[in-house]
């Protein structure tokens, strides 16, 4: 795999026979690769295939134990990301560092090494705001804002230091189509320019619609380099996961007529001030057998509409909200939950699990209802603990055991491991935000065919996601959720993606933007 | 002669005020870094001592103020060592500070209880008989104004400095700041040490300025009520000056009462006043979540890098 001399001088970033252990784990094994001047480089691999623990090298948050990593062709050192942001690398990061109780400005200033005066800043921002069509308010605390618009202050942070090569690390999970669109041609020109793009994803057609090479990683090793828009999408999934990939398989209905299971009528709901958005007369009806899609750019309501579902928000009217003709809009998350509606917020850590609670306690906090893990009030350990290593065996959670912290996890295992867990209760209604944000393409596969194999049992399901693709794939019918109200259901045969992006609100982003320009 | 009698009442309130502020403010700063030091009241006297100790031998109440900063700094140090460096629990370490503080005060505090020095003056000493409002403002002594002006000068670098945002920035998501690469634990040992120092001074007032004699635990208590007071203020220096004088006011009113010879009241429940209005405060600043819970910086008291 290694470059030969002459190939490298002329290399942008060049890494070498690059290793790094952890107590018990090889995370990267003699990795080599180069990413050229202007070049988008995908890297590709599933979750713990060490993508994560190589860009923190070349960004200098982690050191590897061996190898060299060569710059413009000379052999650096980078101990710090101070120093990776020296050489001019920039890092849109998957888990976003930012500061929940500062403002977006302040946010973004403390990524910059420079020191630049608020109002000059400010206009800097706002310079590059307008020019990639980017609606954020740099007076906004961070915790008021949902995770697409959290994404955009870390790509405003990094376009502000103009760097030479941007680490993007799966930037667009939370983006509309257009907005995508608008991605690319921004990470385009700027590749134009001559800055390198080292783009991490694992949708695999943006990387052939974006790339013009990519490194692929299993296991800590590099298994192939090719170039994404020839090689097929199917055969890199392949070389990521190192097996043949799996068709979601729709199992044939269950013949019964269209049984109404989850209606929703009447919803409004104020939001929580100061940011949340109104939920305006919101009506749907999940039936069985059924996926849902509910589409939509983040902060629209779907946090505030998954509350009033959940139970954790009650409705006004006890009838808005309806399992099987049974009314629990005033019922509160427990109760819902016995009655057999179980929610899954976009939130992992802190929302739909306990980071300081072993996997077996979290199993207990939502299972309980449903399965008879502590019927007399007493916790049936061994009951709990079957459970959990069920989840873990059937969603290949990697992880050492039920007694593992659910915040060690990382993101898309703790995912799988939060998916399973309600799946495996048999809810008679599932609503779930984002179930596949930050997940690989095979974790991603296994949890979309347990949605549709739920479904075919019976059961509702509502996917309320910003990934039109997985929505388009999974669901039957989609609707739109916009500024708290819902569109119309429609069904997804025959919809087409441009229409989906305009409902999604496309045009409405596109006048925001040009009354910034014009402001 | 109403007048003097009045001045001399706010006069003794901006003196009860100021250790609690100087404290309240060092301990806002450690706490906006992240770190949760509940030995205020160990540093406090750390710095009472060692000021007394100082101003007696050297004759120099200035000396005195300096070493005491230097003292809280010192006692501050040990507690960053312990929490900073080898990850001890921060509870659990600034409660063994305090109790550290309270025994060593004592034991070097032995040979000069009884002691008198010559007190801290007011900074521009003149007869202010004539005028006696003039005396409200001209008649404090230093460290009244050096509170004052840090107060200013506190609110002004967290929100106004770049180095203030960074020191925001370890509080609020030492993970991030680090990944970011700040050097989490040295801003947070500095912080720390700009809290004892502040706490020392604080200390410090009470035996060269408030009564200028040693006597044994002689901050009684005011280091818990600093703690609580940066609670009460959101961890907002303004606000942080408005509770101090607050509670200044409240202890003014119990010497006061207790020198009109008022005796319907038990003296005890008079010299609890000051503690009751504080636990009272406390509650009803918890009533309201809203303002004063989700101002506190996310990571305070969480060990960093986390175990």
């Amino acid at each position: 795999m290694t470059q030969p001399p002459d190939e490298t001088a002329s290399l942008r970033l060049a890494l070498a026979h690059v290793s790094k252990s952890f107590p018990g784990v090889k995370a990267n094994q003699d990795i080599s690769f180069g990413v050229r001047p202007g070049e988008i480089h995908a890297l590709l691999g599933e979750n713990g295939a060490g993508k994560s623990t190589l860009v923190k090298i070349i960004y200098g948050v982690q050191r590897a134990d061996e190898g060299e990593i060569r710059w413009d062709g000379h052999p650096v050192e980078i101990p710090s990301p101070k120093a990776a942001r020296k050489l001019g690398i920039g890092m849109v990061f998957q888990h976003f560092s930012l500061f929940d109780g500062m403002t977006v400005l302040e946010n973004i200033a403390l990524g910059l090494d420079e020191k630049v005066p608020a109002e000059e800043l400010k206009r800097r921002i706002k310079a590059i705001l307008d020019s990639y069509s980017l609606p954020l308010d740099p007076d906004r605390e961070v915790h008021t804002l949902s995770v697409g618009e959290r994404q955009r202050i870390e790509i405003v942070r990094c376009l502000l230091q103009k760097p030479k090569l941007l680490i993007m690390d799966e930037p667009t999970s939370v983006l509309t189509p257009q907005e995508v669109e608008r991605l690319f041609d921004t990470l385009r020109q700027i590749a134009a320019e001559g800055c390198s793009i080292l783009y991490i994803s694992h949708k695999l057609h943006e990387i052939k619609a974006l790339c013009s090479a990519a490194t692929i990683l299993r296991a800590g090793r590099v298994v192939a380099t090719c170039d994404p828009r020839t090689e097929s999408t199917r055969r890199m999934a392949e070389l990521m996961i190192g097996a043949e990939l799996k068709s979601i398989e729709r199992p044939a209905g269950t013949g019964e007529a269209r049984r109404a299971r989850l209606v929703v009528s009447g919803l409004n709901m104020p939001g929580e001030p100061p940011f949340g958005t109104d939920l305006k007369t919101i009506g749907f009806t999940a039936y069985a057998g059924e996926i849902l899609g509910i589409a939509g750019v983040a902060g629209n309501g779907q946090a505030e509409l998954l509350l009033a579902l959940s139970g954790e928000r009650r409705t006004a009217s006890n009838d808005a909200v309806k399992l099987d003709g049974q009314a629990l809009g005033h019922a509160d998350a427990g109760r819902r939950r016995a009655a057999g509606l179980a929610c899954v917020p976009e939130e992992r850590n802190g929302h739909a699990a306990v980071p300081d609670f072993s996997l077996a306690d979290n199993v207990v906090l939502t299972a309980r209802h449903r399965l008879p893990l502590a019927p007399s009030g007493l916790i049936r350990q061994g009951a709990v603990d079957a459970y959990a290593r069920e989840v873990i065996q059937r969603f290949d959670v990697r992880t050492t055991g039920p007694a593992a912290l659910a915040g060690a996890l990382s993101g898309g295992n703790l995912q799988k491991f939060i998916m399973g867990r309600e799946i495996g209760q048999n809810p008679e209604v599932l609503v779930v935000e984002q179930p596949t944000w930050g997940v690989d393409a095979g974790a991603a596969a296994a949890i979309r065919q347990a949605l549709v194999d739920l479904a075919a049992r019976g059961s509702a399901i509502v996917v309320i996601s910003q990934d039109l693709d997985e929505l388009l794939e999974l669901a039957d019918r989609l609707c739109v959720i916009n500024e708290g109200r819902l569109s119309e259901a429609r069904p997804v045969a025959g919809l087409k993606l441009e229409e989906i992006g305009l409902l999604m609100g496309g045009v409405h982003g596109e006048a925001v933007a040009a009354d910034h320009a014009h402001a | 002669m109403t007048s003097v009698i009045l001045v001399s009442i706010f006069m003794t309130l901006a003196a009860a005020a100021t250790p609690i502020l100087l404290a309240g403010l060092g301990e806002l700063v450690t706490e906006k870094a992240g770190v949760l030091n509940l030995g205020v009241e160990g540093m406090m006297l750390c710095g009472a001592v060692t000021g007394f100790a100082v101003a007696y031998s050297s004759g120099s109440v200035t000396l005195g103020l300096v070493a005491a900063a230097v003292a809280g700094l010192l006692a501050a140090m040990i507690f960053a060592l312990l929490t900073l460096g080898l990850g001890s629990n921060q509870v659990a370490t600034g409660l063994a500070l305090t109790i550290f503080g309270i025994g060593v005060s004592s034991l070097f505090g032995a040979g000069y209880v009884g002691r008198t020095i010559q007190r801290l003056g007011p900074l521009f000493p003149a007869d202010y008989a004539a005028h006696p409002w003039l005396r409200l403002v001209f008649g404090h002594d230093a460290l009244v104004y050096l509170s004052l002006l840090l107060v200013l000068a506190v609110s002004l670098f967290l929100r106004r400095t770049r180095a203030g945002l960074i020191l925001r920035a370890v509080g609020e998501n030492a993970e991030s700041a680090h990944a970011i690469g700040y050097r989490v634990l040295a801003i947070r040992a500095a912080a720390t040490g700009f809290g004892g120092a502040l706490a020392g001074l604080g200390g410090a007032y009470f035996s060269l300025a408030l009564t200028p004699m040693w006597a044994d635990r002689l901050t009684a208590g005011r280091g818990w009520i600093a703690l609580a007071l940066v609670v009460f203020a959101a961890w907002k220096p303004g606000r942080l000056l408005l509770g101090a004088y607050l509670f200044g006011a409240v202890a003014t009113f119990e010497l006061q009462a207790k020198a009109a010879g008022i005796n319907w009241v038990a003296p005890e429940v008079l010299a609890m006043t000051p503690y009751l209005a504080t636990i009272v405060v406390l509650t009803m600043m918890s009533l309201g979540t809203r303002t004063g819970g989700r101002n506190a910086p996310a990571c305070l008291g969480k060990p960093f890098p986390a175990p």
